[in-house]
């Protein structure tokens, strides 16, 4: 096994010993119930930080607008949710009925990474023309577009089918359907996802992930990033590589938004601006551009952190220290003091590591 | 040009040109090159050599003139048409995909050559295995060439500068071509390096059966290996000709070697 | 039509004035500082809590502002970015994003998230300089609020001064950057930073001047920004941050006049699109022309193209 496929493997057993560790303490009751409520949105955060890093760590290209595919995948959620409830007929409520929560879970997902892949396809069209900084603004405005057509668009079911407008027909007395988006109060949602789901999906999005990273495909993806003008000089049709990385990216990023929308109560589309954006970019950066593991590890933390410091009594403060522990990082591990010594410590610890390795296979 | 028999030429060039704003860096630039000769492309600093490869492999779009490759016209082809219908090349200042393997990076020059889809790659189909076994194969025989087998694993950018240009000739040899262009590859080696560069570039061309285009200010290697030479000065070709015939022109001496022999 | 293209002009002055600040750092110090909204907001918050609480003229206000925004500029500078000079692109923006939660939820513990109402100062005789208590500011808010003819006039009053302020700005940064020392170091650093430390100028005093002066823009910006819509919270800052974002890329990020023309675009289009077509928001219509500008022109209005070298 070379390499790769053993980071790739290490990743697979991070994320089942993840599993399996927080499973046990559920099974157990050792869980607090605000650890409990995070997993799976933890879970969607780690498939989103995983999807950013295709397209900032792999493709080489800032996008600064993942909330917008988040949210076409979630809001196609909401919608296939109440599709779905809307023409099936099950005796006693969602949640005794396993069946059609595994039903709208996996049709949801489907659907929300397969709209979300139009989305980013159309959109990557443009985009993928520009470079650098114009690249990462035109991200952020698709980002703001989507979120502001949600805010404006309304949504309805009732026996004559599904109706589309720009003005909320809830507020019209004869109005006897059911609401699916109702513009920025966004939509309500029947919680169907598990972790189980959350974790079946994470480790399905790592599978692809990093196996398109070790195919043909990744590898001209990854020529793009480190050399443009060589790339192409070597044969490789790189607006077609291009496009394929941001429209993978934008299934996945879907795929993740749906799941988080399916463990909610309900979903509106402020959630999904430029500051969760921002979220996931730093999921990415502080976990090591193009390093999956650390995108996964450094989303669960980073998710947790804040919502551990509201349980103490650091409550008020607890923005505050995280912006401080944000700087805090960048500076530290950009210090060219730290960082040189760091080589020195690691290297050291790489040498004492190998000796025994070697001794095993001898 | 009546000495030009149409099909021995793998690449034909008329009345190629370019400007940039005003300025005309290529200028009337005409030439014919047999499918398994080598030849040389020399001239001062900034007479517009490497603005000719960049011209005949569409990283610049020509103003004037046309480009004929294997008797077809490579108007209206981009970067990566023009190299899978046959041109490779290597670059001036080294453009290797630093993050990734050395074998990686061969592999990008096969890329047009490994046949399975984005679908068979992310689920590992069997067509996936098999392909890229091939893949590894080719590239290991490929990189034997220089003798860098044993640094396949070894990420590009640690290389030292010689191997990084091998690296380079490497690549774009896997890309297949019928003509290969190489923009200074003994630029920074040692003699002995260029000696042993000169031995494989031969050897390349004898065993691959294609043309070889170079542009080296080494005029022992120039000298050494090439059946033809180009000399360019201000964007415009001032002779053509045999080595020993470059080396003896009136116009080549005052032009380039004249202004050496005065440095010297 | 007219007045809409008047308001336009209004808010995209403040636009431009925000913009400048991007503009003039992205240009020197190559990265996107994404706390410059934030730096409005506090801007806003000064002068709001020193006319309120200690009853100063809003003049003297401003002039407090604009030293707090200064001072707060170059201290972000110095202790955010510039130990981060070396580093990747990316790490600075996160630092600047950093900053910029940093500073609204500073801003959050010492104000709350109730809005306040700031004074409009348009209304008083801000150019005599006359002093206005607490009381009689918030008694002329409270007037300009019911008196709906007074309303319009003290609006197109306000509109009026935001844009000569604006056009007095642009004047002052050109004539500063082409005939002063500092200017034009300013613009050598922005052109090639290795060469102008070869021809001896101080870069770091170079980049800390350009934030300053950046971050004074900001806070009479912040000032003209919360006196046309009162509703002063710790957020106020970041959507006018990003507008004004897009408008110095609009017009070519690193160029001044570019920041000033796509300042003024935007803010003509966002009224527009707001009295055309009432129901959908006119942020899609902002944005949506900044990807087609970029499109046709990659760069931006005024931006350069580069050439890359092969």
């Amino acid at each position: 096994m070379n390499n790769k496929s053993k980071n790739a493997f290490l990743n697979y057993g991070l994320v089942i010993v993840f599993f399996v560790v927080f499973q046990a303490l559920l099974s157990t009751g050792n869980i607090s119930s605000l650890l409990k409520g995070l997993l799976v949105p933890m879970t969607a955060y780690m498939i989103l930080a995983i999807s950013l890093n295709l397209v900032v760590g792999i493709s080489g290209e800032l996008s600064l607008g993942h909330a917008g595919f988040m949210s076409i995948g979630a809001f196609t959620a909401a919608f296939v949710e109440g599709v779905i409830l809307n023409n099936i007929k099950m005796e006693g409520p969602l949640s005794k009925n396993l069946g059609v929560q595994i039903l709208i879970f996996v049709i949801s997902v489907i659907v929300a990474a397969v709209f979300a892949a139009i989305a980013g396809f159309l959109i990557g069209i443009p985009v993928l023309r520009l470079n650098g900084d114009y690249l990462a603004i035109v991200t952020l405005a698709f980002g703001e577009i989507i979120k502001n057509i949600f805010n404006c668009i309304y949504i309805s079911i009732d026996e004559t089918g599904v109706h589309i407008s720009d003005k909320n027909p809830s507020l019209d007395a004869s109005f006897a359907g059911k609401m699916i988006l109702e513009g920025p109060q966004g939509s309500v949602i029947k919680k169907v996802s598990i972790f189980a789901a959350g974790i079946i999906l994470l480790l399905l999005v790592l599978i692809i992930v990093q196996n398109l990273v070790n195919s043909k495909a990744g590898r001209a993806i990854m020529a793009m990033r480190d050399n443009r003008i060589a790339a192409e000089s070597s044969g490789l049709p790189i607006k077609k590589y291009k496009l394929m990385a941001f429209t993978i990216s934008a299934a996945i990023a879907g795929a993740g938004g749906a799941l988080f929308a399916l463990n909610s109560t309900g979903i509106t589309p402020k959630q999904f601006d430029f500051n969760a954006s921002i979220l996931i970019l730093v999921f990415v950066v502080l976990g090591g551009i193009g390093n999956m593991t650390g995108s996964m590890i450094a989303a669960a933390l980073l998710y947790i952190l804040p919502e551990m410091l509201r349980e103490l009594d650091v409550q008020k403060y607890r923005m505050l220290i995280y912006a401080v522990l944000l700087i805090a990082v960048m500076l530290i591990t950009n210090n060219e003091k730290i960082r040189a010594l760091a080589g020195r410590v690691f290297k050291k610890k790489d040498k004492v590591s190998v000796k025994p390795e070697a001794g095993k296979e001898a | 040009m009546s000495e030009k028999k149409e099909k021995e030429f793998v690449l034909e060039t008329n009345h190629l040109g370019i400007d940039f704003g005003g300025l005309t860096a290529v200028d009337e630039f005409n030439i014919g090159i047999g499918k398994t000769e080598i030849m040389g492309l020399i001239g001062p600093n900034g007479a517009g050599k490497t603005t000719i490869f960049n011209l005949l492999t569409k990283v610049y779009e020509p103003t004037r003139g046309n480009i004929i490759l294997d008797g077809k016209d490579t108007h209206g082809m981009n970067p990566a048409a023009v190299n899978q219908a046959g041109i490779a090349r290597t670059f001036q200042n080294i453009r290797l995909f630093d993050k990734l393997s050395v074998e990686d990076n061969v592999k990008i020059g096969l890329h047009n050559h490994i046949n399975y889809g984005l679908f068979t790659g992310v689920f590992r189909l069997p067509k996936y295995w098999s392909e890229e076994k091939k893949a590894h194969e080719k590239a290991l025989e490929l990189l034997d060439i220089f003798g860098m087998a044993d640094q396949a694993d070894v990420r590009a950018d640690s290389l030292p500068y010689g191997a990084q240009r091998r690296l380079e000739i490497v690549r774009a040899l896997a890309t297949g071509p019928k003509i290969l262009l190489l923009d200074e590859p003994a630029a920074g080696m040692n003699p002995s390096e260029t000696e042993e560069l000169m031995k494989n570039i031969k050897k390349i061309r004898d065993d691959f059966g294609i043309a070889v285009m170079l542009i080296e200010h080494d005029m022992k290697l120039v000298m050494g290996i090439c059946e033809n030479i180009a000399v360019l000065n201000f964007g415009k070709v001032i002779a053509k000709g045999s080595p020993s015939e470059i080396q003896s022109n009136p116009q080549v001496i005052e032009a380039y070697l004249g202004t050496k022999k005065e440095n010297a | 039509m007219l007045t809409n293209l008047f308001n336009g002009i209004g808010l995209g002055s403040v636009y431009a004035i925000i913009a400048l600040g991007y503009t003039m750092v992205y240009g020197i110090a190559k990265m996107l500082n994404f706390a410059h909204g934030d730096v409005i907001m506090v801007g806003g918050y000064a002068s709001y809590c020193t006319m309120m609480y200690l009853g100063w003229p809003p003049a003297a206000a401003l002039l407090f502002s604009m030293a707090i925004c200064t001072v707060l500029g170059v201290l972000v500078e110095r202790l955010a970015y510039k130990p981060l000079r070396n580093a990747s692109n990316l790490a600075v923006l996160i630092t600047a994003i950093g900053v910029s939660y940093f500073l609204q939820n500073a801003a959050l513990l010492i104000w709350s998230s109730n809005p306040k109402v700031f004074p409009n100062i348009f209304n008083m005789p801000f150019f005599q300089g006359v002093t206005a208590s607490a009381a009689s500011v918030s008694a002329d808010a409270a007037a300009a609020d019911t008196a709906s003819s007074g309303v319009f006039s003290v609006k197109q009053r306000g509109t009026l001064i935001t844009i000569v302020v604006n056009l007095i700005i642009m004047a002052g940064l050109t004539l500063f950057t082409s005939k002063t020392k500092m200017g034009k170091a300013m613009r050598a650093v922005s052109e090639d930073r290795g060469a102008a430390t070869l021809m001896g100028i101080n870069v770091n005093r170079t980049i800390s001047m350009t934030f300053a002066i950046g971050s004074g823009l900001a806070a009479i910006a912040g000032v003209l920004l919360c006196a046309t819509y009162p509703n002063l919270v710790p957020t106020t800052g970041s959507m006018p941050g990003i507008k004004a974002f897009v408008a110095a890329v609009f017009g070519g990020i690193g160029s001044i006049p570019g920041a000033m023309i796509g300042g003024i675009l935007l803010g003509v289009i966002e009224i527009t699109a707001r009295a055309l077509v009432p129901t959908v928001p006119s942020d899609i219509f902002v944005f949506a022309v900044l990807i087609i500008v970029l499109l046709v022109k990659p760069s931006g209005l005024f931006g350069k193209t580069v050439r890359e070298k092969v």
